[in-house]
């Protein structure tokens, strides 16, 4: 098909085009889709990724936003694929993925690595490697990532043909490769996966010299549950109800944005009460996350005071979304069209005081953070991210905007009541210093921002439907993707159905997942002792991260 | 410093007297499902978690839920089965076995009660002696995530908050395995998990407990058994007790807690307290 022959192209997007076509020696094909604001670039020659993902990065200013492995081998064209989905990240870019799609040979599946080019594609082509056995050809690490000790060689989980209701069991094997540095007077430290606290599980390997931390090898997907196979082959609302517990801490975020990805396939819009609902549980996970995490900042700052009034005022919040939800984490909320629960003038007068409180708690609680030295100077210059490595991590959330990246999912891809017309205008919050108090102080004004904003849906609460059915059964081969913007940063979600309409491929690319590898950056710039705090201020799930 | 000791004194006590009182959850709360005996009830496939189940018996058909199972999405309690299933507000359903999480229900015959689990009180009850005589009234537990989404870790921070405060119940959070008396598991153990799992407990001096928080853990929830994950803490290790739950609230994990030690029935006694008698 003719570019320019496609409805809603303007004069950049052919400019864009014509620069890719040019980087490209294989012919490219162009469509519109998922959605009718995105472009999809077929790529026939896998050999031309490279060249054109840096005409995209480089000269386009666009980042990573997830990379999505698909097994076809029961369609006509009987091979894998691989979608690399981009996205704009100028200041007023408009609200679109644009997407390279190369198909694989499945029996000599391989790609080039675009890692050199693109930082952030690291673990994408190692997750690929390990559960679709898509070779990553000349990736500078190939470790495996998501499956450890003794996997069977040549079995990959996400292939059509591998059964995934079947329990492996654990072999023996080798210790893992980790990276380490070498010399005299360098320590190893291997700190988990099982932790002292009650956190999730992790490796860190620390190389260091007496306290200065020379480099952190970090191993995850511990926790990875094969979550993406689980849902395949079930019905769109049955998988729901994974997708809503992939992560507790994200609960509401990866309700909706599976939901948004489904009422896209399904071609309806959740009604004007039912996206300001969603709005306002999404801030209110926003809220308690964040208010949680300042108080685990100051437990990582032996400041026990400033622990036990962030513990003391989240849970106030998490006692609230019981009351509205039944639900702590805000579950049972959330369902594909709509919400399942209303907001009486009850519920939302509960929701008023216990907002007001907890402003007066929150800002009381950064006043004392900020006039307590021992504790400033723990936060100050600690665990420093640079602006350049957000850029080049496709990094997302807090820390991204802690390091001066002005990126916010709720403005650049418009969700829940963002969505509407008469949305309320969003404060993006950013800061340079990229260092753990500048993560702080953005959680502080974001929470700030989260009381407002809930406000203002409150505001703009209409009576109306609460939800729309979805029609039985849906289209098949389709296609949704939704950006969220979780307490976390911007999650991607990808969601294909089959011929009879049921769940055929979901991929969840977590903010944590991008933001990761920036914990060890950050963390390379700081004492080991401090490792504790530089981890809590990025505060990343693993749940999430391994699904 | 001024400052903060005046908002501490402010701020008062924020303690709940839970289990001394007893707690009652929010109306909108999700506790275990009220089955009703009759023809309204649902077909099993509709569960996410397939909690639900059911059997013919000499003709008449018997609904069974799997409360360890179940993730009180609260689906089942929808319409059309609204009326003959509802969401309760119970939410102290901790067990010593998986046999006493089962509610069976005939759905054709509407005179016939709920059946209740079917207990072994002897053994649970000799059990509990035996723990209490060991570990006497304190409790040093571990926690251990086996694969977790997180939010059954959150609720056990939680029980650190100044709200639940567990300490002052004389059980406490200890870093190392090897300072503790049991473990609280959390997650289904997943296929990377299982090796540390398994070598957690060993380091964990006997005798030990092992209590298994929230549904992913008593029976593998919505993640279930697969390639990556083992289907509940049970394939792997010795349970002792089950906390039901998606996530269970830190007062249902305090109860699963107490369970363990065998310090309900005293507070029973003593509260003339009303509800599921357990051992």
């Amino acid at each position: 098909m003719s570019f320019g022959a496609l409805w809603g192209l303007s004069l950049a997007d052919s400019a864009l085009i014509d620069a890719l076509r040019s980087a490209a020696a294989g012919c490219v094909d162009t469509e519109v889709g998922p959605r009718p604001s995105d472009l999809t670039l077929r790529l026939e020659r896998a050999s031309d990724l490279p060249a054109m993902a840096a005409v995209l990065v480089a000269e386009h200013s666009m980042a990573l936003a997830t990379v999505v492995a698909t097994d076809e081998t029961a369609t006509r064209e009987g091979d894998l694929a691989v979608r690399y989905v981009f996205e704009p990240t100028a200041a007023g870019a408009s609200d679109r993925f644009l997407t390279f799609l190369v198909c694989v040979d499945a029996a000599r599946a391989e790609v080039p690595s675009l890692t050199t080019v693109i930082p952030a594609v690291n673990w994408h082509e190692r997750e690929m490697h390990d559960l679709f056995g898509i070779v990553p050809a000349g990736h500078p690490d190939p470790r495996a990532l998501v499956v450890h000790d003794g996997w069977p060689q040549g079995s990959f989980p996400l292939r059509k043909a591998f059964d995934g209701s079947r329990r492996l069991a654990v072999e023996s094997a080798e210790e893992f490769p980790h990276l380490v540095a070498e010399g005299e007077g360098v320590f190893e430290i291997p700190v988990g996966p099982i932790h002292a606290g009650i956190i999730e599980p992790g490796h860190f390997r620390f190389s260091s010299v007496g306290e200065t931390v020379l480099h952190l090898d970090a191993r995850l997907f511990y926790t990875h549950r094969g979550l993406e196979k689980r849902m395949e082959g079930r019905s769109p609302l049955e998988a729901f109800y994974i997708a809503e517990r992939i992560c507790g801490a994200c609960s509401i975020a990866h309700g909706l944005g599976y939901c948004e990805a489904l009422e896209q396939i399904a071609g309806v819009d959740a009604p004007p009460r039912g996206r300001l609902i969603r709005s306002i549980a999404l801030e209110l996970e926003r809220l308690y996350n964040h208010v949680g995490d300042i108080g685990n900042v100051c437990a990582g700052a032996a400041f026990h005071y400033g622990t036990a009034t962030g513990a003391r005022l989240k849970e106030r919040l998490q006692q609230m979304n019981e009351q509205l939800t039944g639900n702590r984490f805000l579950r049972g909320l959330m369902i594909p069209g709509g919400v399942r629960l209303d907001l009486p003038d009850g519920l939302l007068r509960i929701l008023a005081s216990t907002l007001e409180d907890t402003l007066a708690g929150l800002d009381s609680l950064m006043g004392r953070i900020e006039s307590n030295p021992s504790v400033v100077d723990r936060l100050d210059a600690t665990g420093i991210l640079t602006h350049k490595a957000a850029l080049d991590l496709a990094l997302a959330g807090v820390a991204a905007r802690a390091s001066g990246v002005n990126r916010d999912a709720r403005r650049d891809h418009p969700h829940g009541a963002f969505a509407s017309p008469d949305a309320p205008a969003l404060h993006v919050v950013t800061l340079q210093d990229g260092d753990t108090m500048a993560r702080v102080r953005v959680r502080h004004l974001e929470a700030q921002e989260s009381i407002r904003l809930i406000g203002e849906f409150i505001r703009r609460l209409e009576p109306g439907l609460l939800r729309v059915a979805l029609p039985e059964p849906l289209r098949g081969g389709r296609i949704g993707i939704s950006a969220i913007e979780s307490a976390r940063g911007e999650a991607v979600h990808w969601l294909r159905t089959d011929a009879l309409g049921r769940v055929d491929r979901y991929h969840l690319r977590s903010p944590s997942y991008h933001n990761w590898p920036a914990v060890a950056l950050a963390a390379e710039t700081a004492i080991v002792p401090d490792f504790p705090l530089v981890n809590k201020s990025f505060e990343l799930c693993y749940s999430c991260t391994d699904r | 410093m001024l400052r903060m000791l005046l908002n501490a004194l402010r701020t008062g006590v924020v303690t709940t007297r839970y289990p001394a009182e007893t707690s009652i959850p929010p109306e909108r709360f999700r506790g275990a499902p009220v089955l009703r005996a009759g023809s309204g009830l649902p077909p099993p496939d509709i569960c996410p978690t397939g909690a639900l189940s059911e059997r013919i018996e000499s003709g008449s058909r018997h609904l069974a839920l799997d409360l360890a199972r179940c993730a009180f999405c609260g689906r089942c309690a929808e319409d059309p089965w609204a009326g003959a299933v509802t969401m309760g507000r119970e939410f102290e359903l901790a067990a010593r076995a998986r046999s006493d999480l089962r509610i069976e229900v005939a759905a054709d015959a509407a005179d016939v009660a709920a059946i209740g689990p079917a207990r072994a009180r002897e053994a649970a009850a000799h059990a509990s002696s035996e723990i209490r005589r060991v570990l006497g009234r304190s409790l040093h537990l571990r926690h251990l995530d086996a694969g977790s989404c997180n939010a059954c870790d959150w609720e056990l921070t939680a029980l650190l908050n100044p709200v639940y405060d567990v300490r002052r119940l004389g059980i406490d959070f200890v870093a190392s395995p090897r300072h503790a008396d049991g473990v609280m598991v959390t997650g289904p153990v997943t296929r990377n998990l299982e090796t540390a799992v398994r070598r957690t407990l060993e380091a964990v001096p006997e005798p030990r407990i092992v209590i298994a928080v929230g549904a992913c853990a008593a029976s593998g929830g919505i993640v279930g058994e697969g390639y990556a994950s083992a289907g509940g803490v049970d394939k792997v290790l010795p349970v002792d007790v089950y906390i039901p739950g998606c996530p269970p609230r830190p007062e249902a994990i305090i109860f699963g807690i107490l369970l363990a030690l065998g310090r309900l029935d005293a507070r029973r006694v003593s509260q003339g307290v009303m509800g599921r008698h357990r051992d």
